[in-house]
Parts: C-alpha cells; structure tokens; sequence
C-alpha cells in the first residue's frame, strides 16, 4: 500500500507501524518524532499506529539551528 | 547565577549549533563556550540522507536543549513546531521565533504575542525572540513569557547591538531575564550587552563562522563573565567634561 512520508510516495507493507517504518528508513526511534495525518504523536505512541493507505507521514528531528 | 522559569544556568553565554563545519566543530566549540543552553532547530528528516543526525554528539546531560521555531512564517506555523519539539523529547521549553521575511528575518510582533499565548496555555515555557521593543516586551511577560530575546541586530548579520538604546530600556523594565539574541558578532558586543545589564546573550554564527570557532568560543565565555562583572560592580557614570584622576594641587613648586 501506499503512503506519503516526508512529500514522498512510498510502498509500505500492510500493517507497518510508525516505529517500524522508522526503523526501516534506517533511522533511531528515539531521535524521530512523528507527524500522523497532521496530528503530533508522543513517542509512545508510534509502535502502536498502523499506517493505513494514503497516510500523510511527516517524519521530523533536531538539526543545528541558532 | 541566573534563573529562567525556576531553572538555574551558571554560563550566561547561551550557544547555538547552526551554520558549523561539522558535528566535531559545534561540540568542541560549545564545550569551550561553557553553555550549557543550546538552541536546536527542527527539520524534515532527509530521506536521501538519513545517518546525518548531527544532534548525535551533543550529551544531552551536558547541554540543555532549547528548541526554536526557526522557519515558522505565522504563530499557527509557530505553535505547530513547538508541539512537534516537545513530542521530540525537548523538554516543553521553546525559543519562539515567528519571522515571516526571510530577508529581515526579522520578528512578528503580533504573531510573536499570539503565539506565545497559546503556548503559555499549553504548558510550555516561551521565550520569544523580539525586535527590541520595549512594549512589546512587557506585553510578552504579561502574557506568561519566561524570558525575553530581542534582537542586537538582524539574525547572522553581526553588526552588534544596534539596538542598544531600546535594549537599554528593555532592560530598565524587564521582570524576567533579558537575553540579548542575534546580530552579536564579536565578544566586545557580548560584554557591551552584559555591561548594560542583560542577564545573557545567545551567540551563534559569530562562533560558528569564526576562522577558529573554538578559541571564539572561549573569547566569548571571558567577554560574557567580563561583561556581567563589570556590570555587578557598577560602572561609574559618564561625564561630559573631564575630571582630572590625578590630585589638582600640590604643583605650587612648578609655578
């Protein structure tokens, strides 16, 4: 199925979780926060959300910034 | 020692960690700086290049992380970033920055105000970056705001406290800290600022850019601590004539 994260079109296998898509992109759980549909999660919540079809993912961590 | 919404810093230098050559940079210079503030951004992951975490090397047991909402245009913009940093494990601490010209880069007073409403509602502790406006800084700690940051002069352009008249008053009237944030270029303009009686300064490009941002760094921290003695031991007041600093009499041999 398919998602948008980041702006982009991605294939993503049913039931993947927020957590397990970040894991699959080959980034760390514990410096990514998530933006579900335009709603903020906690970081608790992401191994508990399925992406569904058509879920708008953004996908956001800390960068330099002054 | 300084206080901000009921938390205590020694350093009075508060870092930022943009616009460094690399991750080893920012950290070295930011330990010499003493900060133990930081500001942070937020961004987009990059997919194409998912391993630059650059965050990675700051321990954050070290430095205190203040996120921005640097890049928000409006307050929704705003509100939306500083939701998105304390989901991040930010803390709910947010340097508020609402700059709809990417030109001047310069603040929003009316989004700047209505944003930093909606935060204080939230819970979170706003400290929002200003043009150096008197008013508008005390309607900002009417409205619940932790400190306030006016501008020096324009972000990354360090000209120095072109603002220093306003500041002043800003500073004569402030019940919370005063953080003079951007357009500090070079540690003179830091220690002018602490001289004036601002409880600290937010210095990042200056450090940065410089040819060797460690050894600036730790220029910065002296000027700071310089800065802010002088200021408690109080500066003895100007004069428009002179005043001799030698004794007037005792040259009756010499007429």
């Amino acid at each position: 199925m398919k998602i948008i994260c980041n702006g982009q079109e991605r294939e993503v296998a049913p039931a993947t979780t927020i957590t397990g898509l970040i894991r699959e992109l080959g980034l760390n759980p514990e410096t990514v926060v998530a933006e579900h549909n335009g709603r903020v999660l906690a970081r608790e919540e992401h191994e508990f959300i399925l992406l569904d079809e058509g879920a708008v993912l953004e996908l956001i961590r800390f960068v330099g910034g002054g | 020692m300084l206080t901000i919404a009921g938390k205590t810093f020694r350093s009075r230098l508060f870092g930022g960690t943009g616009k460094f050559s690399s991750p080893q940079v920012m950290k070295a210079a930011l330990l010499a700086s003493g900060a133990e503030m930081v500001t942070v951004a937020l961004r987009r992951v990059d997919l194409d290049d998912p391993g630059d975490d650059i965050m990675r090397v700051l321990d954050r047991e070290r430095f205190f992380f203040l996120p921005n909402t640097a890049g928000a245009r409006d307050a929704g913009e705003a509100v939306r970033l500083a939701r998105l940093a304390r989901a991040s494990g930010g803390g709910n601490w947010v340097k508020l920055e609402v700059t709809p010209d990417p030109r001047t880069l310069l603040p929003d007073p009316v989004g700047t105000l209505k944003a930093t409403g909606e935060l204080v509602k939230e819970g979170f502790v706003v400290l929002p970056y200003i043009n150096a406006d008197p008013i508008l800084a005390l309607r900002l700690q009417e409205a619940g705001a932790a400190a306030v940051m006016p501008l020096g002069a324009p972000i990354g352009t360090n000209k120095g406290l072109v603002t220093a008249f306003q500041l002043g008053i800003i500073i004569s009237q402030a019940q919370v800290p005063v953080v003079v944030d951007a357009g500090i270029g070079a540690p003179s303009h830091a220690a002018r600022a602490m001289e004036m009686g601002a409880d600290a300064v937010l210095v990042n490009t200056a450090i940065a850019v410089a040819g060797d941002p460690v050894r600036m760094a730790a220029a910065f921290a002296k000027a700071v601590q310089a800065g802010r003695e002088a200021f408690e031991a109080g500066l003895g007041a100007e004069r428009e004539e002179a005043e001799a600093s030698s004794p007037v009499g005792g040259l009756d041999f010499l007429r």
